[in-house]
């Protein structure tokens, strides 16, 4: 567990440096991939066998190939590459560190445990979540459909996504659509 | 060592910022793109592990769904956004975005 926890998290880290820090294009959507892949796998560590097929299916097999599209139809000259002044490189890696030891300070300050009980004091404590007999389905995979549905039988108080649910739907039909607008093929120079 | 929370919210936390530092680094628009995608995919990280650690439960999980969705949205109108600006400059390179400059 604790080894591939290690694994998963090194290549999740390890992969999102080398795409900010190669420069050609190509590459840095190998090293998404990389990145995306081995975050699903921590997904898989923490129970969420649902998200993280999601994540693999719709991130890595979607997202990333439409941005190797965009890198092949946007390609420039054999010989023209886009890259930032080294100092401007310098600068910028030296904020993300500060940024980056701002972050660790902050996550290792909070007492995460005592807050957890604190949470639970004033809620009261949730009802474990019901697992189903039928290990092929996954644990996550039914109460995660219900509260799309906006039932929710495993924690009574919370909320049911239903509305944000087809806010979403409605949301992609729009951004399909727009898309469509905007990339569709038209000559160059006919006045937008 | 077991994985434990904070672990977790480390792992997010790189991932957060090597895509801030990406976005503002890179000249490339699709680069931009990527840089965005990792922040939002260390956003899940968190959501996550506060649904497995806290007492957040399953909402967690649900929000983090919804991250992946309005990614893939955003993914697809900006790209659409680069390959209409391709068209019309004949680059990608955002620092020749310039048109709505005052």
């Amino acid at each position: 567990m604790s080894i591939l926890f290690t694994i998963f998290a090194l290549a999740a880290c390890l992969g999102a440096v080398a795409v900010v820090i190669s420069q050609s294009m190509a590459r840095m959507a190998f090293w998404l991939v990389v990145s995306l892949g081995s975050t699903a796998g921590l997904f898989f560590l923490a129970d969420a066998d649902f998200v993280a097929a999601a994540q693999l299916l719709i991130y890595v097999g979607g997202t990333l190939v439409l941005l190797v599209f965009g890198v092949m139809l946007t390609a420039s000259g054999p010989y023209l590459k886009i890259q930032t002044s080294p100092a401007e490189t310098v600068v910028a890696g030296l904020i993300g560190l500060l940024f980056l030891f701002m972050v660790f300070a902050t996550v290792s300050g909070v007492d995460w445990e005592g807050t957890k009980t604190k949470m639970l004091a004033e809620n009261g404590q949730s009802t474990p979540t019901e697992k189903f007999d039928d290990q092929s389905e996954g644990d996550t995979l039914r109460p995660l459909g219900l509260a799309l549905l906006g039932v929710r039988p495993d924690s009574p108080n919370s909320p049911g996504y239903l509305l944000p649910f087809e806010i979403a739907s409605v949301h992609l039909l729009v951004v399909l659509i727009g898309a469509a607008y905007l990339a569709r093929a038209k000559r160059r120079g006919d006045g937008s | 060592m077991q994985p434990d929370l904070t672990s977790y919210l480390l792992v997010g936390a790189v991932l957060f910022v090597c895509g801030v530092v990406c976005m503002a680094t890179k000249r490339n628009g699709i680069g931009v793109l990527m840089g965005v995608e990792l922040v939002l995919n260390g956003a899940n990280v968190n959501f996550v592990a506060f649904s497995k650690y806290t007492a957040l439960g399953l909402d967690g999980q649900v929000f983090s769904l919804f991250v992946i969705v309005l990614a893939a949205a955003e993914a697809a109108v900006a790209l659409a956004i680069a390959l209409n600006f391709y068209n019309n400059h004949l680059t990608i390179d955002v620092d020749r975005a310039n048109k709505l400059k005052g």
